[in-house]
Formats: C-alpha cells, structure tokens, sequence
C-alpha cells in the first residue's frame, strides 16, 4: 500500500488545524451565548492539536478515507487530553454540561469534520486540484457557520430578549439562554403586557383584515387582468405587457406626499379603507405580472373546448383557468399577504388612531413610549411569528413565486 | 371593425383591465404627477387643512309658553389668523313653530331653514350673532324642543395653496442648496452601490452552499430566506437592541473577546478609525452598519434567484470541464459566472433601483443620524419633520428623475419577454 507523502501529511494537518479553529470558535461562542459569564477561545492550542489530530487521521487512512471509528476515536481522544489538560475545565468552562463532556464531543466533530474534508483526497501525490477541492470544502465551512449565524442570531437574540427582564439583560448582556427556572407566566409577561395593555392583539386582528382584503381584492384584479393580457388580442397588448414591472419601480416614497395631501382632503387618511386601496395598487403590477406568466403556460386547448361548449369568456376563467391556477394563485396571494403584513411606510404615514393601527405601526407607537426593551422584543416577535409560521407552511409555494415574479423589497 | 370578433375581444380586454388601470393610475402614476405639482407650490403640512369658519351655538334664553322668545347665540370664528374666507354662509334647522323675529338683513327664514349671508371674513374675524325667536302655537305643540338638536353648518370659500395657481421655484432652491443636499446624494449611491453589491455576493455565495445535495437542504433554504420574510420593523430592531452599546450582545461578545476594549455605538457614530497594517482608515461607521442590514436583509433575494439558475444550468457543460481537466475554481470560473451573468445584471439592476428607493430600513434604524440621510430620509425629513411638503416633494422629485435615468437603463438592458 502506498504510504502518505509529506505534503498529504501536511495538507492534513492544514485541515484538522482549520477544523479545529472553526469549531473551537463554535463551541466556545455558543457557550458564550448560553450560559453566564463567557468562555475563553484557546486558538492557539485549537491549531496545534487540530494539526495533530489532521497528522493522526492522514497516519489512520485505508484508501482515500479514514474510517469513521478511528477518526471519532482519534478526535475523542484529543477532547479527553484537553479535559485532563484543562482540569476538567476546557475553555475555562467548569460548566457540569459545557465543561468535559462538550469538549470530547467537540473533538469527535472535529475529528469527523477533518475526515470530510479530507475524503476522496489523494494525499499520496497531493496535486492542485486536491488542494482546490480542500480550500472549497473550507470555505463551505465557514460560509455555513457564518450564515447559520448571520439569519439565526438576530431573531434568537429577539425571542431571548423578549423572556428577560431588563435588569437580567444588563447583568449578562453575553447570554441569551432562556432562564426556564422562572416559570411560565414570569417568561411571558412581556407577551402579556403587549398583547392586552398595549393592544397588540387588536392589531393582530388589524393587519390580519388588511392583509386578506389586499389579498382578496389583488386577486381579484389580477387574475382578470392576467388573463387579458395573456389570451385575448387588443391594442396596446405587447406595450403593456412591458412596462406592468415598470410601475413597480417607481418609489413609495415618492408617492407618499400627494397621497398624504389627497387623502387628508379626502378624509381617506387614518382610515383602514385609505390602505386598502393603496397596498392592492402597489402590489398588482407584480402579481399580474406573475399570474401572466403562469397563465401563460396552461393550454388553451381547454378554455376553447369550454367556449364551443357555450360559456362566456368568465366561465370559462372561473370554471377552467381558475382551478388550474390554484398552485400560482397560492403563490401570488402569499406574497400580497406577506407584503400587507410586512408594509410600514403608509401605515406609519396615514394610520393615526390606535383603534385601526396594524401591527407595524403598532410597534411605532410602542417604541415612542417609554417601554421596557423586554415588551418591544415580545412586539417584534408577535409581529415576525405569524408571518413566519405561514411562510414555513406553504415555502413551496412562496419560494416559486418570488422567483417567477421578482418580489420588491 | 365594430362588432367584429377582434374588436369585442379587444373591448373584455379593456374592459377586464380597466379596474387595475384605475386603481394603478389613481395610487401611482396620478400621485407621482401630483408629486410634480406640489414640488412647485409653496405648500406646508398646515395647508392641507384650508381655512373654515368654525361655529358653535349657545342657548341663552328658553321659552316656556307660546308667545315667549328663544335665543340662540351664534359663536363664529375663522380657523386661519391670516387668511380671508369669502362668502361665508351660516345654516341651521330649526323645530317647527320658532319665527325669526330679530331684524338682521343678512338673516333670512325659511320655513325650518335659517340662512344667514355673512360675506368675507378677514383672518382672525370672531363674531357673535344673537338671533331672538318667537315660539308659535306648533312649538308648544311639540313640547318646547331643544332648539340646539340640529347642529348648525358654515360654508366658506377659502384660497387651497394646493389647488390654485401660484407657482414657485423656491423649494428646488432651496432644496438643492441646502448643505445637507450633496452629502445626502453621495450617502444614497454609496448605500445603493454597496448594499446591491454586498446582498448579491452574499445570495450568490449562499446559493453556492445550498447547490448540493445534503440532509437538512430544504430547511436551511428555509431558514437562509428569514431576513427577507420578516416584517422590517420587527428586524431593525432586533439589530438596533444587537448592537446597542449597553446591553447589546454583540458588543458584550466583542468584549469579552478583547476584540474591544469599549463597547462601540455602532449606529450612531459617523466614522471610526480602523488601524489596517499601521494604516489609519477613516470609516463611515454608522453607514456601513446600515449597509450591511441591507445586504443581510436581501441577500435571500439575490439567493432564490441565483440558486434557481444555477439548478437550470445543464450538467454536461461542467462534465466537459472535467474532460477538459478544469479545477473546482475553473469550472466556477468559466463555466458557472458565464451562465450566471444573465441573472446577476438582472438582479443587479432590479436591487440597484430598490436600494436606491428604499426608506424603511435606515428610517428605522438610525433615523437618518450620523452620516445616513438618504435623499428618500430627506423627503421625509422636508416634508413632516420640517413641515415644509413642498420641499419634500422637491427632493422627491430630484430622486425620481435620478431613479427615471436608471429605469431608461434598465430596460435597455432587460432581457425581452421574462
């Protein structure tokens, strides 16, 4: 069998170096995160033993892989000798939980993490393409820990914070574990207070009629408008076609102002009306646009057969073309209802009575007063949660169409 | 053509499009001309409530029997301190059986009606009108009835700044010269640039992660899509409290670290110094962190997008690489980035124009403070802040014409059809 090379044997300890640094800085910012005080980060000896173990898992290779028993072997054995080292205190940690037992764990990951990186990799004659691989596996890594912790972190930090009271927060801002031991009702009061003393449930009803109206009427209009331009002739019909995203472009900020003048001489201003009509006119283009595409790819074969049968062209859209569309019509309705519970400007703008605020500018409001950052935490929360819950359910649905229709943000 | 098969088609079209166009013109593009309108007027947030008489009536004397009086006590003011309202109506219904018996030649009765013709009040105009009324046999009928029950009404006419024709270049003026104006523009297409730029490498290196096959794949692309679907307000602050430099986490974590030795207020300072190998690098700091809100908050965009394009990529172009002997970076290089260029100019384009149109998020996260006024944060900041709509509407239309010149780009550069 042929023996490592030098260079596959420093290639290998590159990676468990890497490895370890990499989850070492895991483990020890989540320990940070979750429990008080904060642990320390020993990158210095994470390289060194990372590269040991790198060395001891490139010695261990049957072929292009380590075999897994030995490699978590290796990698629990390095998480034993930091315990011992350590004093059964690795990264500072005398932590029952955190301490020994995390540190073997984290070196068995380790070990893996260095296998992975390291499979499929000739380290006998170690050429540039090998080595590109490994740089690439590498960066995956990291760009998953990054990631993960770019999207997750804001919103553990917003669920956290709205379970703690300020004073908890001040004493160890570094922790965003939940303290259980408090009780349920103790967690929750900043839910409570938000949702009763400050109204929020009303708004949740608020935005929850704004939004499904704008659904409703967006639909409504779209589908008709769709329709026309994608299967009866007219003049203007390729012109149109064309500048329907163009409308999209243009800066709600820009329409702020008159619509502010008009409809304060209106009388529209502060009213639920007022947004209903302005959050359908400002969501319609994109959801034509998007519902032309789909309609676009039906067959007309059908809609001719039910026209000789008799039908009137509405019919035909409401018996034929409609329970075909569901699919993109679930798509389309979702992101006019993510977009109406999401909007801030026009309702920060028109709505001034706190009967009729939604919820975003219910957190307006809840911000200008004097409350503690626990119930403004719990208001963002109660505003995110349902929005999410309804995106995770139909993401199918969603995910298909902010691609076809290039959803605004 | 009429009645020809083509011209009824054409006529559903319209007919089936008429109440988008409606709604569209009537929230859009009637609006953005409206935009145009005020930025010329010198109009103020005040004047959207043009002058009105005011009235309220008092009861000063009740009557008991038939024959007794009733007097009503009329107390009108003008709602403007300057402005001159001309003809000035004053309307009341009153209970059957009441006779005017006050000798006003402005006044007149007629049947229940009472009119009185009051002329052209000067600003500032008060006026107390007292008006005597005989109760007649019909009011006693009736059981002597509140003669206040009906409210009284006022009509006036008043100049609308908003309405009439008085025009003025003085908004653009002062707008544009304004010290704060050509700091704004560069703020906003440093913003556009960098945040279109900073979402879509982030999308693209995103997309590059979740283009494999791998347990979990379906929830992460999930997850990766958060920034986006959450609403705004609810993710601007979740940063502002991230960030904040007393009890914010990501300051007590930089600390604990020794990355600092002060917690940083990252969103209200304007510049930092960073020490890059002995060099001294002034860095607009509160800008930046904004900045990165927006490439954190759209970079799923650029994600979905970008992911979608790269599953639509055939396979034998990258087995042809590796015939060729392409490295993993080659084939990146010269197989993937050419088959992507299409979606990133796109992309490009689309999230330079919602970049450069975007309010919510620094109007959130700073309020324009330390070096992040946007021209969109200065609409704002013109028209309610400082009152002054006209103004506003000025810096709105300078950023739309800005915005005109890139949609011109745009569709040049946008593929036909999709």
């Amino acid at each position: 069998m042929m023996r490592t090379s030098p260079a596959g044997f420093a290639l290998a300890s590159l990676v468990g170096a890497f490895a370890a640094a990499l989850l070492v800085l895991a483990w020890s910012l989540l320990t940070t995160l979750t429990t008080t005080g904060a642990a320390s980060a020993p990158l210095g000896w994470a390289l060194a033993s990372g590269a040991a173990l790198g060395g001891v898992l490139a010695a261990l290779r049957r072929g292009k892989d380590t075999p897994a028993p030995a490699a978590w072997t290796a990698g629990a054995a390095v998480g034993l000798a930091w315990a011992a080292a350590s004093g059964g205190a690795p990264l500072d940690l005398a932590h029952p939980f955190w301490g020994a037992p995390a540190a073997v764990v984290t070196w068995i990951l380790i070990g893996q993490t260095t296998r992975y990186g390291l499979r499929e990799i000739d380290l006998v004659r170690v050429d540039p393409h090998d080595r590109e691989r490994v740089l690439l596996r590498g960066l995956r890594g990291v760009g998953f820990g990054f990631f993960v912790t770019i999207v997750v972190l804001p919103f553990w930090f917003m669920v956290a914070s709205s379970l703690k009271p300020r004073a908890e927060l001040l004493r160890d801002p570094t922790n965003l574990a939940i303290d259980v031991s408090r009780g349920l009702t103790e967690l929750l009061v900043g839910y409570r207070e938000v949702l009763i003393t400050f109204d929020f449930a009303r708004f949740i009803l608020n935005s929850t009629f704004v939004a499904v109206v704008t659904v409703a009427i967006t639909l409504a209009l779209a589908v008709l408008g769709a329709y026309a331009v994608t299967r009866l002739r007219f003049p203007g019909r390729a012109w149109l076609s064309r500048s329907i995203l163009l409308i999209y472009m243009f800066p709600a900020i820009v329409l702020v102002i008159p619509l502010y003048a008009i409809f304060s001489q209106l009388g529209l201003r502060d009213t639920l009306p007022g947004l209903l009509v302005v959050y359908p006119a400002t969501t319609l283009p994109v959801a034509l646009y998007m519902l032309r595409s789909y309609f676009q790819t039906l067959p007309k074969d059908l809609e001719e057969a039910g026209m000789i049968d008799g039908s009137t062209r509405l019919g035909v859209i409401w018996r034929i073309t409609l329970p075909l569309s569901l699919p993109a019509l679930a798509s389309v309705g979702l992101y006019v209802f993510m977009i109406a519970w999401n909007e801030f400007l026009f309702a920060f703008m028109f709505l001034d009575s706190p009967e009729i605020f939604t919820l975003s500018r219910g957190m307006v409001a809840l911000d200008s007063q004097e409350v503690p950052r626990q119930y403004l935490m719990a208001g963002a929360v109660v505003v995110t949660v349902p929005i999410m819950i309804l995106f995770f359910w139909f993401e199918k649905y969603l995910v298909g169409g902010l691609t076809s229709g290039g959803v605004k943000g | 053509m009429r009645g020809t098969l083509a011209a009824r088609e054409a006529r559903l079209a319209y007919l089936m499009l008429t109440p988008t166009f409606a709604i569209v013109f009537a929230i859009v593009l009637f609006p953005v001309l409206a935009n145009f309108w005020i930025a010329f007027k010198p109009v103020e947030l005040g004047d959207l409530r043009p002058p009105e008489p005011i009235v309220r009536e008092r009861l000063r004397s009740e009557a008991t029997a038939v024959g007794g009086d009733v007097v009503v006590r009329y107390q009108m003011r003008s709602s403007s301190l300057d402005v001159a309202i001309r003809d000035v109506v004053l309307f009341d219904a009153l209970p059957a059986g009441l006779t005017l018996t006050t000798d006003d030649p402005r006044c007149e009765q007629d049947g229940r009606d009472l009119a009185c013709v009051l002329g052209t009040w000067e600003g500032g105009h008060r006026e107390n009108l007292d008006l005597t009324f005989e109760a007649g046999p019909a009011y006693a009928d009736a059981g002597f009835p509140d003669p206040l029950a009906t409210r009284p009404q006022m009509r006036g006419r008043a100049p609308n700044v908003l309405t009439d024709a008085t025009f003025t270049l003085d908004n653009f003026r002062r707008v544009i010269g304004a010290p704060d104006f050509w700091p704004a523009l560069r703020v906003t297409l440093w913003y556009t640039v960098f945040g279109t730029i900073g979402s879509i490498l982030l999308g693209l290196f995103a997309a590059q992660l979740l283009h494999a096959d791998f347990l979990g794949k379906g929830v992460l692309r999930g997850v990766f899509l958060f920034p986006y679907v959450a609403p705004v307000i609810a993710a601007a602050f979740a940063w502002a409290f991230l960030l904040d430099p007393l009890s914010g986490n990501v300051n007590a974590v930089l600390k604990e670290y020794g990355l600092v030795e002060q917690a940083v207020n990252f969103l209200s300072r304007r510049t930092a110094t960073v020490d890059l190998f002995g060099l001294e690098l002034a860095v607009p700091m509160a800008l930046t962190v904004v900045i990165l809100f927006e490439a954190w908050r759209y970079f799923p965009f650029a994600f979905l997008f970008i992911l979608a394009r790269f599953q639509a990529i055939p396979q034998d172009m990258y087995e042809a690489a590796d015939v060729d002997g392409a490295s993993p970076l080659q084939r990146f290089w010269y197989v993937t980035l050419p088959q992507l260029v299409g979606i990133l100019s796109t992309l490009f384009l689309l999230r330079f124009i919602w970049t450069f149109n975007k309010f919510d998020d620094i109007f959130l996260l700073t309020g324009g403070a330390a070096g992040t006024k946007t021209l969109t944060v200065q609409v704002y900041d013109q028209a309610f802040a400082l009152a002054d709509l006209g103004a506003g509407a000025a810096v709105a239309v300078v950023l739309f014409v800005i915005l005109a010149t890139f949609m011109i780009l745009y569709f040049r550069f946008a593929p036909e059809g999709e």
